[in-house]
């Protein structure tokens, strides 16, 4: 949890982040599973043709989450700031919601290493992948 | 006639495109340094509200159009394309209320596959904000219809 911020839980994280009002996301907790949502709006379109999502709006989403996961579960006193930030593409990201989950592989000192997956229809057919440093220390 | 390098619409690129709009990013120009972005600093874009520092995946963003612009100047007309995939480096925090410049230039093209490096800075391209490293697939719709007869 972040300790020097106005949240009361970590349902507030994307409330307090301006890029993640931006984005209208959403973060839901069920015990110690974090889900992420990104609700479709037009804004978010890279290629008004298919339509598809832009992968910077993927990306985005998927760095906020892995964000929110950090923040929801280890103890910092300021907002993870990424490193590097590594985002495979595997599918056109329909104009619909997005969901994802992330997961911690390692908090170290100062690095801490997340991989995130984000799907739309089928959990099973991710969308976009990422991998991340973030520095924590 | 002659023949108008693509690169002269491609202001279009990134006017027509909702989610460019929606940051309020546009285009700059094309040099052989490569194709320039810029992001005017703007508070809704703050990834962390005590350092007013713009959130990483907005620079994302931006590398990302610019990298896939670069394709298309390297290819010098429209095919579709689409990110393979796409590393950042962030270097250092970029500036509030600073404009965010973004130069990605296309320095291998392959038939199918642009490789691309990209630069987001605030003022100098050597004191980058985040280095951007990215692959992208080009679409030969003519191919493929060729290859279902």
């Amino acid at each position: 949890m972040i300790a020097d911020m106005m949240i009361s839980g970590p349902e507030d994280l994307f409330k307090v982040i301006p890029f993640a009002r931006f984005l209208d996301l959403r973060l839901e907790l069920a015990g110690n599973e974090l889900t992420t949502h990104m609700p479709f709006s037009p804004h978010l379109i890279g290629n008004p043709m298919l339509p598809a999502l832009h992968g910077g709006s993927l990306g985005a989403f998927l760095e906020l989450t892995a964000t929110a996961q950090l923040s929801v579960f280890e103890n910092f006193d300021h907002i993870p700031k990424p490193v590097d930030v590594n985002i495979q593409y595997l599918r056109p990201g329909k104009p619909i919601d997005t969901y994802a989950r992330a997961r911690i592989n390692r908090v170290g000192r100062t690095i801490a290493n997340v991989e995130v997956w984000a799907w739309q229809e089928m959990r099973e057919q991710p969308i976009a992948t990422l991998q991340a440093h973030f520095l924590i220390g | 006639m002659s023949h108008r390098p693509f690169h002269e619409s491609f202001n279009l690129l990134v006017d027509n495109i909702p989610y460019m709009k929606a940051i309020g990013a546009y285009y700059v120009g094309c040099t052989p340094e490569g194709v320039s972005l810029c992001l005017p600093y703007r508070d809704d874009l703050v990834g962390d509200p005590h350092t007013r520092v713009i959130a990483g995946g907005v620079v994302t963003a931006v590398l990302d159009h610019a990298c896939g612009m670069s394709v298309w100047d390297a290819l010098d007309e429209f095919k579709p394309i689409a990110t393979l995939d796409l590393r950042i480096d962030y270097m250092r925090p970029a500036v509030p209320d600073r404009d965010l410049i973004v130069t990605a230039r296309c320095y291998r093209l392959t038939h199918t596959v642009g490789f691309v490096r990209g630069f987001a800075y605030d003022e100098r391209m050597d004191d980058p904000v985040a280095a951007a490293q990215s692959a992208f697939i080009i679409s030969h719709p003519s191919l493929k219809a060729r290859e279902i007869h």
